[in-house]
């Protein structure tokens, strides 16, 4: 009997990217449900259109590079993308701005740099950084969370709808009324006002350890990653170098002097740090690859986030952390190569 | 003298597989019985082919050496029974995937009667070691495990190095393959004493038996009979159940805690390894003066109607062995010599079971999925490679033919053993790569061994003409100084007896 | 603003500075990448880029006199690794040859030695008015034993697949 000749190992790998990006969705899911409930439907309307412009942006790029569009579709990094712009973004976003913001992701960052694999800078964050910088008033019409006590008026869903299609909020209500600071923006510009962090809080919109609503979407983006660990989509260095390198300084700080400095369980519960630690930091393409290395590039955006939060002029730093930290994977991949078995320990790299 | 203690290193990666050994593993080894015809390779080791003894119509007897080796790495082929040599020919062998090479062909008589032992065969304790290593190299035992080196010349090679202990390898980590399993299960006592043997050949005091720990019935029957050998020199060691810790290497860290030295051999570190069939075949040729003539095989896979354990004349085609278990499944796709992950893939059938023959395995071909993606850098290669290399960047320098860096990133201590193909979530060929790549690399260091070569003889040979150059020009400054000293009149003397042979025509 | 002006411009001047330093004290040596060049050119001396030998390319491609792509027994990997090295464009190979080795037929050899004085790395052996024949692993292919052999007796055979892995 004759019989055709393979290559060994005669088993294929259980694992495929896409499952692996339909899982990572799947454990947004809580957090997104969180979101709506506290934020309203305007997270939805974004996701829809990130998500329309990012598979629409990836199909174009595919036909432009003479490749089938079918290879890259199928794979859902493109979703995934779109939809950690999604969580960026505020709620209330007209759709060009979250339009720009996938295209350009997708569009420049991911294809211009060779395609999946081949982008040196996560998509989500340098898309983010685009029309963060592009389009700085959008970018800050952050909603209150909807919770019964602060006195707020909050739009319906045909409102949102609109918002998002035209720009345009509702005749009564203006900029001013509709827009609400984050906790961050709070902290800082209350720090900025010589004012001590113990007052800061006393703000209505403050909850136990970040600010309200954003907390508990903090916990579901954490149990997401916890499931995520758990099966070992992702590995555990990124996360805790993130949240060591974090939360290290924010305790310092905060013991020095706890007036002036939030405490560490603010930051981690505020802006963008378990979506960044658990979602954006681990994306596997722009991140360093040995298990050092992670650790150290997970510690390098933490201690990132932190300056930019407590010195820079932006309420939080996760964006532009990630993006700096990018450009330092080759030299951290370079220095933290493990010891071959066999080699002489001496000669390795690391 | 003690038995050196170690403390049981751990091995980096691996992977823990789905065993499927069960089934194979439920009813005792069964005898092939003697096919009408056996096609034996004339080489079924690593080194030299070895040369018939024998021609066309030869009569031969079971045990009879029809092959000597030629060269100084080798090992004789015997007859597996008795009958007549019809031919010596080209036919495919399992070495080279499906395709030819020279074999010794048996038309089988039936009789099976042995060849006669006329010398005495002494009690190998009353042997010298060096007598008892070419006692075994005549008996054509190689390693069982699959690798099929000389046994002799593996033990001459490691009495050149500091030996401290032997260590048998009955750990069978890849799924499927039970063949050991079942040979220690029913062949306890054989396998000890091969190792007592062993042990002799190479005066050493200190044997480690490793098994995986999900081979309770193996364990248990070692237990005894090592319990009723009484011999305080060998210990039962076991070892967790990972893939690949049944590579010698690999075993090597796992039961010592030493890495074996890039190109290096675990003799480098004070161990020799054996695997447990070979200790069995070496008893069987030392004590009972049986040849390598048979050997043990699991026969298993999807595309199998009965997997089990065999065991089976060296010679018998894999068609025929298949057929005794029971045929083929509905579906049968690939024929693979060997285990799931490391197994050779066959092009026929027709192929004979020879000394390297461990397992045989037909897969179908729904085993493979998943289209091949681009790398997305997840690193979980690097994380199962038990050598602790980056198989992701070997993948790139690979794709880019940097062989420096391939090179330096340790590309040749690729052990082969495809974990790195099994976690990889882009479905990216990995180990069938890097042995492109490592042809890749042979093929650039010969070149430049080439280049090397022509530069110096280019240089000696400008080195020659040089030199040629400066020996004329010192002989013409010599004659015209002896011609000067010699004065004016013994010039005129010279241009006249140059002259006259013009003259005289 | 003014102080950020007076502190990037101390920065630049004294980067400035220290790299004028390190560029007079610690040239590169012009030899050891000679030496380099020539260990990545394939070595066959045959001339074919216009320098007599790969030594003396080697010098050139370094001087800048010469361009990177001029060796067709390199061949394609050659100009990669050339580019590599000096750090300049890769470009087409000016022509791609085939490897090959010298054969002498030997009913048609007088013996004359042009061939054998010829062959830049004494790949010929044969004295005098006696048979030349061309010793097989030492032949590099560069073609110039062809040329001087007065009775055309020299051919080139393409290298097969057995002779490439020895």
């Amino acid at each position: 009997m004759e019989f055709a000749r393979r290559p060994s190992p005669y088993w294929s790998a259980r694992v495929a990217v896409p499952s692996l990006m339909l899982q990572v969705l799947a454990a947004l899911v809580p957090a997104a449900i969180a979101h709506v409930w506290f934020f309203g439907p305007g997270f939805i309307f974004n996701l829809l259109v990130a998500s329309i412009f990012a598979v629409g942006g990836e199909w174009l790029m595919m036909v432009l590079r003479k490749r089938p569009p079918e290879a890259a579709l199928t794979d859902y990094t493109a979703l995934v993308t779109a939809a950690l712009l999604a969580f960026a973004v505020p709620s209330l976003t007209p759709w060009w701005v979250t339009a720009t913001g996938a295209l350009f992701a997708i569009v420049v960052a991911k294809h211009l740099y060779g395609g999946m694999g081949f982008n040196i800078f996560n998509p989500a964050m340098a898309g983010y950084v685009v029309i963060l910088i592009a389009f700085p008033m959008h970018l800050n019409l952050w909603i209150a969370p909807r919770i019964g006590d602060i006195d707020y008026q909050y739009l319906t869903v045909l409102q949102t709808l609109k918002y998002t299609l035209t720009g345009s909020l509702p005749d009564v209500l203006g900029f001013d009324a509709v827009s609400r600071a984050t906790p961050l923006d709070v902290m800082k510009s209350g720090l900025n006002g010589m004012r001590t962090v113990n007052e800061i809080r006393a703000n209505p919109i403050m909850g136990d350890f970040g600010g309200r609503g954003w907390e508990w979407i903090g916990n579901f983006l954490a149990i997401g990653g916890f499931w995520l660990l758990v099966k070992k989509i992702i590995r555990w260095h990124i996360p805790v170098g993130v949240g060591v390198g974090l939360l290290l300084p924010a305790t310092i700080m905060y013991l020095v002097d706890p007036g002036s400095n939030p405490s560490p369980g603010f930051h981690l519960f505020s802006g963008a740090t378990i979506l960044c630690a658990f979602f954006i930091a681990t994306d596997p393409v722009s991140a360093a690859t040995s298990p050092k290395g992670r650790l150290v590039f997970g510690f390098g955006i933490g201690i990132l986030i932190y300056c930019i939060r407590t010195w820079g002029s932006y309420a939080d730093g996760v964006a532009f952390a990630v993006l700096i930290m990018n450009m330092a994977v080759p030299a951290i991949d370079l220095v933290t190569r493990p010891h071959i078995v066999g080699h002489d320990r001496k000669s390795d790299n690391s | 003298m003690t038995a050196p203690t170690y403390d049981l290193g751990k091995l980096h990666g691996g992977l823990r597989l789905p065993g499927h050994k069960a089934i194979s593993t439920t009813a005792p080894i069964r005898d092939v019985p003697i096919p009408s015809q056996l096609v034996l390779p004339i080489t079924q080791h690593v080194g030299d082919p070895a040369q018939p003894v024998v021609g066309m119509g030869d009569r031969v007897l079971k045990g009879q050496v029809i092959a000597e080796p030629d060269g100084t790495l080798g090992a004789p082929v015997h007859a597996s029974s008795s009958g007549k040599v019809i031919a010596i020919e080209p036919w495919p062998v399992s070495r080279r995937y499906g395709d030819k090479a020279p074999c010794i062909i048996i038309e089988c008589d039936g009789e099976d009667r042995a060849i006669e032992n006329d010398s005495r065969w002494e009690d190998f304790l009353s042997l010298q070691p060096a007598d008892l290593l070419l006692r075994i190299l005549d008996g054509g035992i190689v390693g069982l495990g699959g690798a099929v080196f000389p046994t002799a010349q593996k033990l001459m090679q490691a009495r050149t190095c500091k030996i401290e202990t032997l260590i048998l390898n009955g750990v069978e980590c890849e799924p499927y393959i039970s063949c050991d399993d079942m040979l220690m299960r029913e062949r306890a006592a054989e396998i000890l004493s091969g190792a007592q043997i062993l042990m002799h050949a190479m005066q050493l005091n200190s044997c480690y038996i490793a098994v995986e720990s999900d081979k309770p019935e193996a364990l248990h029957s070692l237990g005894d009979a090592l319990a009723e050998l009484g011999d305080e020199r060998l210990v039962l060691k076991q070892v967790p159940t990972i893939y690949p810790s049944g590579g010698e290497d690999q075993l090597v860290q796992l039961v010592t805690n030493r890495e074996v030295p890039s190109g290096g051999l675990p003799t480098d570190v004070g161990c020799l390894v054996q695997n447990v069939g070979t200790a069995a075949a070496v008893h069987d040729w030392v004590i009972k003066h049986e040849p390598l003539i048979s050997r043990v095989t699991t026969v298993a896979g999807d595309g199998i109607a009965n997997p089990m354990n065999v065991r089976a004349r060296i010679g018998t085609t894999i068609a025929d062995v298949v057929k005794f278990t029971g045929g083929y499944a509905e579906q049968a796709d690939h024929l693979i010599i060997g285990g799931p992950m490391t197994g050779k893939s066959m092009s026929t059938d027709r192929v004979p079971l020879v000394k390297a023959t461990n397992s045989i395995l037909v897969v179908l071909k729904t085993s493979f999925q998943g289209r091949e993606l681009a790398c997305i850098r997840c690193g979980d290669c690097a994380s199962v490679c038990p050598i602790q290399l980056l198989p992701q960047q070997l993948f790139w320098y690979t794709c880019a033919d940097n062989e420096v860096k391939l090179r330096e990133f340790g590309l040749i201590d690729c052990i082969e053993c495809g974990c790195c193909d099994l976690v990889c979530p882009s479905h990216i060929p990995l180990t069938a790569n890097f042995k492109i790549a490592k042809g890749r690399i042979q093929e650039l260091a010969d070149e430049k061994g080439r280049a090397e070569r022509a530069r110096r003889r280019f240089e000696a040979r400008n080195d020659r003409l040089e030199q040629e150059r400066q020996d004329r020009e010192a002989e013409l400054a010599q004659q015209k100084e002896s011609a000067k000293r010699a004065g004016p009149a013994a010039i005129a003397e010279i241009l006249k007896r140059k002259q006259k042979p013009r003259e005289d025509d | 603003m003014w102080i950020a002006v007076l502190t990037f411009a101390l920065i630049a001047l004294g980067a400035g500075l220290a790299l004028s330093f390190a560029s007079r004290r610690l040239p590169a040596n012009a030899d050891d990448l000679v030496e380099k060049v020539n260990d990545l050119l394939p070595q066959t001396q045959c001339a074919q880029c216009g320098y007599p030998g790969c030594r003396p390319y080697a010098k050139a491609v370094v001087d800048g006199t010469a361009a990177i792509n001029l060796c067709p027994p390199g061949g394609e990997a050659t100009v990669r690794r050339l580019a590599d090295l000096l750090g300049r464009e890769t470009m087409p190979l000016v022509e791609r040859v085939e490897p090959s080795v010298a054969v002498i037929d030997e009913s048609l050899c007088i013996g004359c030695v042009h061939c054998r004085n010829a062959c830049p790395v004494d790949a010929i052996v044969g004295a005098a008015h006696f048979m030349h024949t061309v010793i097989e692993s030492e032949c590099t292919g560069c073609e110039l034993c062809v040329a001087p052999c007065p009775v055309d007796c020299i051919s080139m055979r393409p290298l097969s697949n057995a002779r490439l892995s020895t």
